[in-house]
C-alpha cells in the first residue's frame, strides 16, 4: 500500500514536470529558455515510458530526443540568431483565438477519453522489452524497418543538399 | 491507482500545448518545438495503449517508427529553416512571404 502511494506520487511528479515544462516551451519569451524546457519535457516523457514498462523506448527517447533532436534544435536557435543577441525573443501572435481553439480541443479530447469504456485485456506485466522488440523488428516489421532506414538516408542527404552553399 | 486515462489526459495536454506553440509562435524553430511536442503526445498514446492491451507490444514498435520520422523531420526542417535564414535573413514566419501572390 505504501509502495503504491509512493508510485503515485512519483507518477504525478513526472506528469506535472512534463506538462509544466511543455507549457514553458510554449509560453516562454526567450527561445533558449523554451529549448531547455523542452529538455525537461523529453525527460518527463521518458519517465512516463518507464511507468508504462517500455524500458527500451525510454532509453531511445533519451538518446534520440535529448541527445539528437534537442541538440539539433539548439543548433538551429544559435545559427539563426546573432550570438551577441542575448535575449533571443520570440514574438507571438493570434494568442486569444489560439487559446480558445486549444482549450476546445483539449476539452473534447479529454472528455471523450475519460468517458470511453476502453475494453483492453488488462495490463501487461513489466518485463524487459528489448529482446521482443528486436525480434519483432527483424521478423514481422522488417519491411517498415527497411523503409525507415531508407527514409533516414534520404533525409540525411536531403538535409545536406538543402543547406549546401550553391557554388556559382 | 494509475490507469490508462491518466496517460491519455497527459497526452491530450501535451498535444494541445503543441498545437498552441505551432499556432502562436512566429519563430520557425519554436514551431518545430511545438511539432516535437505533438509527436511526443502521440507516442505516449501508442505506448499507453500497448501497455493496457495485455502484452501486445506493437504500439511500442509504432512509437519507434514515430521517433525515427521525428528525427528525419527535425533534420530536414532545420535545414529548410537555415536555408531560409540565409536567403531572407530572418526566421520570422510572417516575413517569409516570398511565395505570397
Amino acid at each position: 500500500m505504501d509502495n503504491n502511494l509512493l508510485t503515485q506520487i512519483v507518477f504525478y511528479f513526472f506528469a506535472v514536470l512534463t506538462v509544466g515544462s511543455a507549457a514553458v516551451v510554449v509560453f516562454a519569451r526567450s527561445l533558449i529558455r523554451s529549448a531547455f524546457a523542452l529538455l525537461f519535457t523529453f525527460f518527463g516523457v521518458a519517465a512516463l515510458y518507464v511507468f508504462l514498462g517500455a524500458d527500451f523506448l525510454a532509453a531511445t527517447q533519451m538518446v534520440i530526443y535529448v541527445g539528437g533532436i534537442l541538440v539539433l534544435l539548439l543548433f538551429g536557435v544559435m545559427l539563426t540568431h546573432k550570438l551577441y543577441d542575448l535575449n533571443l525573443k520570440s514574438e507571438t501572435f493570434q494568442v486569444l483565438p489560439a487559446v480558445m481553439a486549444v482549450l476546445c480541443a483539449f476539452g473534447i479530447l479529454s472528455t471523450s477519453m475519460l468517458h470511453t469504456r476502453w475494453h483492453g485485456g488488462g495490463q501487461s506485466p513489466a518485463v524487459p522489452t528489448t529482446a521482443v522488440i528486436g525480434e519483432l523488428l527483424m521478423r514481422d516489421y522488417i519491411l517498415p524497418f527497411e523503409a525507415a532506414s531508407i527514409l533516414l538516408l534520404v533525409a540525411l542527404i536531403g538535409a545536406a543538399m538543402i543547406v549546401r552553399r550553391r557554388s556559382e | 491507482m494509475i490507469g490508462l486515462s491518466h496517460y491519455l489526459v497527459i497526452s491530450a495536454a501535451l498535444f494541445s500545448l503543441g498545437i498552441m506553440g505551432v499556432l502562436t509562435r512566429k519563430n520557425a524553430v519554436n514551431v518545430l518545438m511545438g511539432i516535437e511536442l505533438i509527436l511526443n503526445s502521440a507516442n505516449i498514446n501508442l505506448v499507453a495503449f500497448s501497455k493496457y492491451s495485455a502484452g501486445n507490444i506493437s504500439g511500442q514498435i509504432f512509437a519507434i517508427f514515430v521517433i525515427v520520422i521525428a528525427a528525419a523531420e527535425a533534420a530536414v526542417g532545420l535545414a529548410i529553416i537555415l536555408s531560409m535564414y540565409r536567403i531572407v535573413k530572418t526566421v520570422n514566419l510572417d516575413r517569409a512571404d516570398t511565395l505570397k501572390g
